[in-house]
């Protein structure tokens, strides 16, 4: 008896679309959550991001909000914010929590990505007679959009991740039949919700790494001074993020 | 796009995923049943291990249990919040855990869901019988916590409501709020409709359901019978004339094995715990906001059982 | 904090049992990726595989993990084992890169000038290439324990006690204080296990290069043009 082959057919049963729950309902929900928090999350931390990188002023602050929002557990964060918000404001609690997870990651893909950039580039642009805006639309806005795709990536995931968790409060989503599912007993139906929220984050990560390559300008990465010995990479990924940041904190 | 080692990687990756998927998951073993213990742990001369619902009232009464045990000389285990009754079962079946405090009805329900038992002496007589060898039940006691609809009293006086009958008087759509699994139940909508021919829609409030039913989202709820919040809040429990929900009373559930050892004492805490004391119990727990030990320790020394 | 002073002894037994729990997959995440970062760095062609295959386990939501799981393990849906185990997954996935990485940023000469002096490569390792890249390890590790000790928290959820039992027990009683503890509590002990690493990092590595050596110059440059 194979427990993936229930569950597939828990998924693919008829049910999912006429019974109470439909699937694509619940994907519905789980991609509501996840877009609108990511994007008031952008509205609020790419711009400051930006600045940081720009300026070069604030960094410490935001290195530490990075640092604090990866120690955060999201799922305390949600049912504090419900229980002070009351039921009524269950999904304002919700998107206030998904929110505050999102910022520190677009927070630090932008101001990484404004560093990442080579000096010398920015200097050229000065030395043009650029404006500092101009400096920015120009030349920092673009070359960080790599990073700053990585970072929207790791905060649409963490996202994803968060809204599984908030079924516990009646949010609906995917994490639905997965909570529902462990009083039931009914293995099936866990194992159905937990391949499909799977799939939603692959989809999710694999449209992001997309839009990540996309975002690289043509002719970038070609002269780019390296390392000795590092591997040449023209775009970063989620880890590669992390590690970033880790290692302008910890080294 | 993707460089040679990229696309192998993925290639690869999904070849092992695929293998994975196909190989695993054959293990006819149930997932969600208990792990095995890795010793024996039904002997009646190691440490009694008591479990509790992840309900805080649940585990009131367990260290109620717990105390009391180690006031005569035992050494007791806990083990608490190990979720819902699907969760522990296969423990206690398989011995890991020794004593657990269970709801009479509910419990009958999950063995046999078919039961027609509603009175408070049938159901504790048909559990005794549906219980598998090597579980008993020690004596029941009179304090009940029970799944229960309730309205607010707003919603009661306009409808005229005092019962579950009288659910087809109102007009509005009804929303029933509850647990997730409540939707599935045998008492949950499906109940409704067969029993009182009430249609209802089910939302899933899950630990919020009071302040759904307060503030509007619901308009019927479930709530625990021994939850303080019924008389804080003015609910009114509809009644049940046709027996939909099942008496469910406070019982011990124990391992044969030690059965006869805890016997005197844990019925001795049954026999002292009342309806209203239990509501006390709870009110403690949300309203005081006292620990579960401290709120144990007080209602033992009160009823002179440590 | 009434509520907090009342409650110390259940934060504490809480917190122990949040620790064993973390303090394991944070262990084994580091044992487990060192092997595969070095796999990943020495062998090309298994680079894509391992930091793909990592990569999409750290996509996998928590929760989600812990039913994939006991499928495919054997082991069951609510038990300390599946959350054990979902967490050294994800803490290997952050770790993995991490290992990779710091190993190929080594100035092939510094390899070459330990060979030529005689090293052979099982010494070479221990000796030259994991001390110089101790430091940007660590800085994953870092990143892993505190992203586990958070993560462990939905273990309540799969019925293992810790000190995510303050959520779920707090909104069942609707006591603020209580769910608010428990966010505190996973962030302070988050933030100490953080500065242990980092302090330990710098008692065992004094090679390390100092914090903050390059960038502010140039910046400052930029900024006042």
């Amino acid at each position: 008896m194979n427990l993936f082959a229930d569950a597939f057919a828990w998924l693919f049963s008829p049910d999912r679309l006429t019974g109470p729950h439909p699937l694509p309902q619940a994907i519905a929900e789980h991609l509501f959550y996840t877009f609108v928090s990511v994007a008031i999350a952008a509205v609020i931390a790419l711009p400051i991001g930006y600045l940081i990188g720009h300026t070069g002023k604030g960094r410490d602050v935001a290195v530490a909000i990075v640092g604090a929002g990866r120690a955060v557990p999201s799922f305390g964060l949600i049912l504090l914010l419900v229980l002070v918000l009351g039921v009524l404001h269950k999904p304002a609690a919700a998107i206030t929590a998904f929110v505050l997870l999102a910022i520190p990651s677009i927070l630090s893909g932008a101001y990484t990505g404004i560093e990442a950039i080579d000096r010398a580039t920015l200097d050229a642009g000065r030395a043009m007679g650029m404006t500092q805006w101009q400096v920015f639309r120009k030349i920092e806005f673009p070359l960080s959009l790599p990073l700053v795709m990585g970072g929207l990536r790791s905060a649409v995931l963490q996202v994803v991740a968060t809204v599984t968790l908030a079924a516990y409060v009646g949010l609906g989503g995917l994490g639905f039949y997965i909570i529902q599912g462990v009083p039931l007993r009914r293995f099936d139906q866990i194992l159905g919700g937990a391949l499909a929220v799977v799939f939603l984050a692959l989809v999710l990560d694999g449209l992001f790494a997309l839009l990540q390559r996309m975002a690289v300008p043509r002719g970038v990465g070609a002269g780019k001074p390296h390392q000795s010995g590092a591997p040449r990479r023209t775009n970063k990924g989620v880890m590669e993020q992390n590690q970033d940041f880790a290692v302008e904190t910890g080294t | 796009m993707l460089g040679l080692t990229q696309k192998s990687g993925i290639a690869l990756a999904a070849f092992a995923g695929a293998a994975a998927l196909a190989l695993g998951g054959c293990s006819s073993s149930d997932p969600l049943a208990a792990p095995s213990p890795t010793n024996s742990s039904s002997s009646a001369s190691g440490p009694i291990v008591i479990g509790s619902q992840a309900y805080y009232s649940n585990e009131i009464v367990a260290e109620i249990y717990a105390q009391a045990l180690e006031a005569k000389g035992f050494t007791v285990e806990r083990k608490f919040n190990i979720g819902q009754r699907d969760a522990y079962i296969p423990s206690l079946e398989s011995g890991e855990i020794q004593l657990f405090p269970e709801y009479t009805g509910n419990l009958l329900q999950f063995y046999k869901p078919d039961t027609t038992a509603t009175t408070a002496a049938d159901v504790y007589a048909a559990l005794q019988t549906a219980l598998p060898a090597g579980l008993e039940v020690l004596d029941q006691s009179t304090a009940t916590d029970q799944d229960s609809y309730n309205v607010t009293a707003d919603f009661a006086a306009k409808y005229g409501l005092t019962s579950l009958s009288d659910l087809s008087k109102v007009d509005v759509p009804l929303t029933l709020g509850g647990a997730p699994e409540l939707e599935d139940r045998p008492y949950g909508p499906t109940g409704l409709k067969s029993k009182y021919g009430v249609d209802v829609a089910f939302k899933a409030t899950g630990d919020t359901t009071v302040e759904d039913l307060l503030a509007g989202t619901v308009n019927i709820a479930n709530v625990y019978s021994a939850d303080p919040r019924i008389q804080t809040d003015k609910l009114v429990t509809l009644s049940d004339p046709d027996g939909l929900f099942l008496a469910s009373n406070v019982v011990p559930v124990v391992n044969s094995k030690i059965a006869g050892s805890v016997a005197d004492v844990i019925n001795a805490v049954s026999a002292a715990l009342t309806p209203e004391g239990l509501v006390a119990l709870n009110v403690q727990s949300t309203v005081d906001q006292k620990s579960t030990p401290d709120i144990a320790k007080a209602w033992l020394t009160a009823n002179g059982l440590n | 904090m009434t509520w907090v002073a009342n409650n110390w002894d259940l934060i504490a037994t809480l917190t122990v049992a949040h620790l064993r729990q973390s303090v394991l997959p944070i262990f084994l995440g580091l044992v487990i990726a060192i092997p595969l970062g070095w796999l990943a760095f020495r062998f090309r062609w298994s680079r894509g595989l391992i930091l793909t295959t990592s990569g999409l386990m750290y996509t996998i939501p928590s929760l989600a993990l812990f039913a994939l799981l006991p499928p495919l393990l054997g082991i069951s849906f609510l038990s300390t084992a599946n959350l054990v185990i979902a967490l050294t997954i994800y803490a290997v996935a952050i770790m993995v890169r991490s290992v990779a990485d710091a190993l190929a940023s080594i100035d092939p000469n510094v390899r070459a000038a330990a060979t030529a002096m005689g090293y052979g490569p099982w010494r070479r390792f221990w000796a030259v290439e994991l001390p110089l890249a101790g430091p940007v390890i660590l800085a994953g590790l870092r990143v892993a324990a505190v992203s586990t000790i958070s993560l462990a928290t939905v273990g309540i959820l799969i019925g293992v006690e810790n000190l995510g039992y303050l959520f779920t027990n707090g909104l069942q009683r609707r006591i603020v204080p209580e769910v608010l503890a428990g966010v505190v509590a996973v962030m302070v002990i988050a933030l100490i296990i953080d500065l242990t690493l980092a302090a330990t990092g710098r008692l065992l590595m004094p090679w390390a290069p100092g914090r903050r050596t390059r960038r502010r110059g140039r910046r400052a440059r930029m900024v006042t043009s």
